[in-house]
């Protein structure tokens, strides 16, 4: 058997795919909450609970409706946006004018409800989700066994992050929402209905999350408490890579991703911390993040 | 400048200056506590006064913070719990005694705070927020992996053992005594910095850093102090819980810890010297009473927190305050 500095090559490609797979969630949830800080300036901390959310939608909709992964990959994250549509609308749209501080309170006490209704409903210890039959089964590559379902996964999530970026930087919709996160005031005095650009942007950044979730239902089981720790990483990806760049969150979601694979390779312990380690190393180093602009 | 903005609550202390009488009246207002403390026991369970207490004197270490600081920490479970664990284990493992285990623990929570305060000042607003609570969730895996905290289990039968080699503590009520002076000294140390010099400009950073340091004030030397002060009382509470209760575990430095005591210090009223108290009283009670409903202790948590923002912003204590005209 081959081996790249003393590990299997098996080992070290099946990490680096993990990794790869991780940084695909990380790059989707950091551009929805580097979306919706950039127009609302609030981060949302109720991004893990929606991302939760979209895999519980997927899973209900396979028990109660005998809706698929296909349809769910459509409908959750309908369905997560047109909650966060509601949420902006009755909650967060009465904090604007304060602090951005109280919109991070708020988020966390709508996580705390969201998370708390759901481990009542169906309890901690996970639901299983199968993967569609389209995408079950894999392709032996010389170096490696690749699931298909996996290669989808970071398939869809790069479309999706590289769509997303395209529509901001390159159509019209985009250049307002540039222009708004800007200087609201004057986008609004041009005629542009600025408090429903809010309301949409809000409810597109937690359908990414849907979105997200449905993607993660069949490779981690369905729990409630999977997107609360998701979320903190998620936070040090954001201070990592700076919220100022759309592409360069989900630069910085995928590199961190795979650093992570490969520390589980080299340095199992560490796993679970290198994110955080990079990140301080990153506020010695660059406070502003890796893409951010210093104010 | 939004980003170094004060929450607009804390105001309520700055708008009325604390006058002589004002000081009369808090004055008033310890004696009045320190009353409650000796008659309490009468009435009610004393292991749960001093829950209470020991998460007061958390909220109180966190409002100096944010309040007074107006520094959102979302990781303040990261002092609390490495100094209940290293409280724990010098207690336990080493024989040390309740006095000396707590000043360890304490210790390592100014340690903590010295460590992760002087990188997390280095950003401002919610990113100071992010990277406390990133810190934080880096403190909880350490104690998960650690060999001494116990993992899962956490370290638990700590010996209450002997105040100063004499007094044995193992009694609810001489531990209670020894909770009540701990806590006492707290309040009043976290009281006197907020009315020092150094607690002026403190408040004057918040309310507009620019002009302070135009002033010639160097802000972030400022902030890593009271970050560290802050630190290091939340570690004295954390310490002592771990003595009282003979436990350290991983709730203690779980990120819904540092939620908790946010959701104590904003319902008691953030930047008000007496709203963490009654925040503590509230949660703890609520928690005691709700602990049957399982998940629901969550739930009703989240409801607090939304209604307390969108509604409730001064707090309780905030509210009084702005009733009678005077600062609390």
């Amino acid at each position: 058997m081959t081996t790249i500095f003393g590990v299997p090559t098996q080992a070290l490609f099946g990490q680096l795919l993990l990794g790869l797979i991780n940084g695909s969630f990380y790059a989707i949830l950091s551009l929805g909450l580097a979306i919706i800080f950039g127009l609302l300036n609030i981060i949302n901390f109720a991004h893990g609970a929606l991302y939760m959310m979209g895999a519980f939608v997927a899973w209900m909709l396979l028990t109660y409706v005998g809706l698929g992964y296909w349809w769910a990959l459509g409908l959750a994250p309908l369905v997560v946006g047109v909650f966060g549509i509601v949420l902006e609308r009755v909650l967060i749209a009465r904090l604007y004018k304060l602090d951005h501080l109280y919109g991070l309170l708020l988020t966390f006490g709508l996580a705390l409800i969201i998370q708390g209704l759901f481990r009542n409903q169906y309890g901690v210890s996970g639901l299983p989700y199968a993967i569609p039959a389209e995408l079950s089964g894999g392709q032996r590559l010389p170096f490696m066994f690749l699931p298909n379902y996996r290669a989808w996964v970071v398939v869809a999530s790069l479309t999706v992050c590289i769509a997303t970026w395209l529509v901001i930087e390159k159509t019209k919709l985009g250049a307002y929402l540039r222009a708004a996160t800007e200087n609201p005031t004057l986008v609004q005095a041009f005629g542009v209905n600025v408090p429903l650009f809010l309301t949409l942007t809000y409810g597109f950044g937690v359908a990414l999350a849907g979105f997200a979730g449905v993607l993660a239902a069949p490779i981690y089981s369905v729990n409630p408490n999977m997107g609360a720790d998701i979320i903190i990483v998620v936070f040090a990806v954001v201070v990592i890579g700076g919220m100022g760049s759309i592409i360069g969150s989900v630069i910085t979601g995928f590199a961190l991703g795979l650093v992570e694979g490969l520390t589980k390779v080299f340095y199992p312990e560490a796993s679970a911390t290198v994110i955080f380690v990079i990140m301080v190393l990153v506020l010695l180093v660059k406070p502003a993040g890796l893409f951010g602009r210093t104010a | 400048m939004a980003d170094t903005a004060a929450l607009d609550a804390a105001p309520i202390a700055a708008a009325l200056p604390t006058r002589r009488d004002d000081k009369a009246l808090h004055r008033l207002i310890f004696v009045g506590i320190a009353v409650l403390l000796i008659v309490a026991p009468l009435v009610l369970y004393p292991v749960y006064l001093m829950k209470v207490l020991c998460f007061a004197l958390f909220a109180l270490a966190f409002n100096l913070l944010l309040g007074y600081g107006g520094l959102l920490s979302f990781g303040h479970a990261a002092y609390f719990g490495m100094a209940s664990y290293l409280c724990a284990y010098t207690a336990k493992s080493l024989g040390f005694s309740p006095e000396l285990a707590i000043l360890s623990g304490t210790a390592t929570a100014a340690l903590f705070g010295l460590v992760f305060g002087a990188l997390a000042i280095r950003r401002q607003g919610i990113y100071f927020s992010m990277i406390t609570l990133a810190l934080a969730q880096m403190a909880f895996f350490f104690s998960l992996q650690a060999k001494f905290t116990g993992g899962e289990d956490g370290i638990q039968a700590v010996p209450r053992g002997n105040l100063f080699g004499v007094l044995s503590l193992a009694d609810d009520r001489a531990m209670y005594g020894f909770v009540c002076v701990i806590f006492m000294a707290g309040m009043l140390l976290i009281y006197r910095i907020i009315h020092s010099p150094f607690g002026q400009v403190l408040k004057a950073i918040r309310d507009n850093e620019p002009r302070a340091i135009s002033l010639g004030y160097r802000a972030s030397q400022y902030k890593l102090a009271v970050f560290v002060l802050s630190a290091t009382l939340a570690g004295l509470a954390g310490s002592t819980k771990a003595i009282v209760f003979q436990l350290a575990s991983l709730t203690d430095v779980h990120w819904s810890m540092s939620g908790e005591v946010v959701l104590m210090t904003l319902v008691g009223g953030m930047g008000t010297v007496f709203g963490p108290i009654v925040g503590a009283l509230v949660i703890v009670t609520m928690e005691t009473y709700l602990a049957q409903f399982g998940a629901w202790v969550t739930i009703i948590q989240g409801c607090v927190f939304v209604m307390c923002v969108l509604l409730f912003r001064e707090g309780i204590v905030g509210l009084i305050a702005k009733v009678i005209r005077k600062p609390l």
